[in-house]
């Protein structure tokens, strides 16, 4: 995962990246199968490889890339990027160490079988509204889109 | 040595897929030979597709390569192995190389969870149809990838229609599978499953094929799923993106020799595949006609008897061709390959009608009989419908197949539950 993700930003030619972020999503299916969460697993394969990338790679296809690959790619301010990075990082390592009680001890059970009832009960019970919520946020998203694609009439 | 032979008996008696049973050599032994079957069910698909066609069309096909053409697959692959591989000049070298192994990769990887049996599977996932339609969505990256690295019009073009029309037809797929898998979960328990082999086993305690449950919903989901998995492989009549006549030959235009035939490999799997899906969730899967109607034991002998008499029918074909051959002596070694091809079918039909192998045999037969009924489908359709344009094609996806699939979805469920409150107040 973490070679897809450097090769994402350090590819000059926007379709390798696109490719190289592919790989890494694959390998964040792997991560939640490694996780005990083979649904979500399943799903990101389903929407993110399969559905999201591909329409990436529609625009990244339909622009023209001549005047990107010629793009440097590291730009002057790449200093500051680092120091960003670097707290960031350091944030993430402080409230691993200083947060240990928060996390579980080892590996939830063995209990893989009924991943998708889980998902399901909490998805429609509990987060019902967070759900559809999320779908509204959908439906204007495509509204919006077929709304400035439209032709006058 | 005989610890081997023990060794191999007490696997054939387990009720295990090698998967479940954690055993790496057998999931190994599992994937060869489903690597093999599904080679060889594409070489025999590439001679039917040409005789089958053929003979819709009142002609021939091949007939001079062996015996009514029997050779030509063959002659085929080592053409194509044999041809000048060409890159383009300006094509995106890695790209172009990679694509072919994306698409033949998504569409082997999709047989691990296909059910032949009930632990005939290589494995069986808890999320076993929901890996298959994942896998099968990755294929469109590969044609993606092909189109672009090939750096001309015609590729490029032809590969955009072909990922949007399999997009868009997935959406139509997946609404389908949904309402399917909605009917397994009408047991006891109320639990559904996602696993290949669950839902098959389902629709045995149900004692219903989802294709006839709740008449007509079943049918008009398995309508959608046969016409959207037809779009989903780019097949006739959806082919405009591959047609010789519109785009020659689509995204893989600039690809020749061995990629070419890699491409070409990975259609006719994905092929099976979907059909694999339509047949392990609306037909049954590997239970045979009447698994609960006719369900005593002389009529489980009578339908042990289907796949020794099967290969005894084609045998009987073959000898009656080969008595049909012109006496001339040019036809001489013709005549001798069809007696013997017919020879060797009659020695696999006697083969079938012993008990021990016909246990075995009896569910991967009537998997394989089905899948074969809807390859034939496949063709039929090539051979019958014209084809359609590509606005046409985007418009039946959105428009009536999607509609579609949400009305049976919704419907599927308010019947299911109506059942349920009615019989289990």
């Amino acid at each position: 995962m973490l070679i897809g993700a450097i090769l994402v930003i350090t590819r000059k030619n926007p379709v390798h990246s696109a490719l190289a972020l592919i790989v890494t999503l694959l390998a964040q299916a792997s991560i939640y199968l490694m996780l005990y969460a083979p649904f979500v697993a399943g799903v990101q394969i389903i929407l993110y490889a399969g559905g999201i990338m591909v329409l990436f790679l529609f625009v990244i296809m339909l622009v023209s890339i001549d005047r990107s690959v010629k793009e440097r790619q590291l730009n002057s301010q790449w200093i500051v990027g680092m120091i960003a990075a670097t707290a960031l990082g350091g944030l993430f390592i402080a409230v691993f160490m200083k947060g240990k009680n928060i996390f579980p001890e080892h590996a939830l059970p063995v209990i893989e079988n009924d991943n998708t009832q889980k998902v399901a009960t909490m998805l429609y019970g509990q987060y019902m509204f967070a759900f559809e919520i999320a779908s509204l946020l959908l439906l204007v998203a495509i509204i919006g889109a077929v709304v400035m694609a439209k032709k006058r009439i | 040595m005989g610890q081997i032979v023990r060794y191999i008996q007490s696997y054939l008696h387990s009720d295990l897929t090698p998967g479940a049973a954690g055993n790496m050599f057998w999931a190994l032994v599992y994937i060869m030979l489903v690597f093999v079957g599904l080679s060889v069910a594409v070489i025999a698909m590439n001679w039917l597709e040409r005789k089958i066609l053929a003979h819709m069309q009142v002609r021939l096909g091949p007939m001079r390569v062996g015996p009514h053409g029997l050779l030509q697959p063959i002659a085929d692959a080592i053409k194509l192995l044999l041809k000048e591989d060409i890159m383009p000049a300006e094509a995106d070298g890695l790209i172009f190389w990679v694509a072919p192994f994306v698409v033949v990769l998504a569409a082997f990887t999709v047989f691990v969870v296909v059910p032949f049996g009930p632990t005939h599977a290589i494995t069986d996932m808890n999320i076993g149809i929901l890996f298959m339609l994942g896998v099968s969505s990755l294929s469109v990256l590969g044609i993606v990838m092909a189109g672009w690295a090939s750096n001309s019009h015609y590729p490029l073009i032809g590969a955009l229609r072909s990922s949007a029309q399999m997009v868009s037809y997935e959406v139509a797929m997946g609404l389908a599978v949904v309402s399917a898998i909605l009917m397994t979960s009408l047991n006891a328990e109320g639990t559904g499953t996602l696993s290949m082999i669950g839902i098959v086993q389902a629709q045995q305690a149900q004692h219903e094929w989802f294709i006839f449950k709740f008449f007509p919903l079943g049918l008009v989901a398995f309508f959608i799923f046969a016409v959207a998995m037809v779009a989903e492989t780019n097949r006739a009549p959806f082919d405009l993106a591959e047609a010789e006549s519109e785009l020659t030959a689509g995204f893989h235009t600039e690809y020749s020799g061995f990629r070419w035939s890699l491409f070409f490999l990975a259609e006719y799997s994905a092929m099976i595949a979907v059909s694999s899906i339509a047949v392990t969730l609306w037909l049954g899967g590997w239970l045979r006609p009447f698994p609960n109607l006719l369900s005593n034991s002389t009529w489980d002998r009578v339908f042990s008897l289907f796949p020794g008499v099967t290969f005894l029918f084609f045998a009987a074909i073959c000898f009656y061709n080969a008595a049909r051959m012109p006496k001339h002596p040019l036809f001489r070694i013709q005549t001798v390959g069809l007696a013997g091809f017919g020879i060797v079918l009659g020695l696999i039909g006697v083969i079938l009608f012993i008990p021990v192998v016909s246990i075995r045999v009896q569910d991967i037969f009537w998997f394989a009989a089905k899948v074969a009924g809807f390859m034939y489908m496949y063709i039929w359709y090539r051979g019958t419908f014209p084809r359609y344009r590509f606005d046409q094609l985007m418009q039946m996806g959105w428009k009536v197949l999607l509609p579609m699939g949400l009305g049976v979805l919704v419907l599927t469920a308010s019947v299911a539950l109506l059942q349920e409150k009615l019989w289990h107040p």
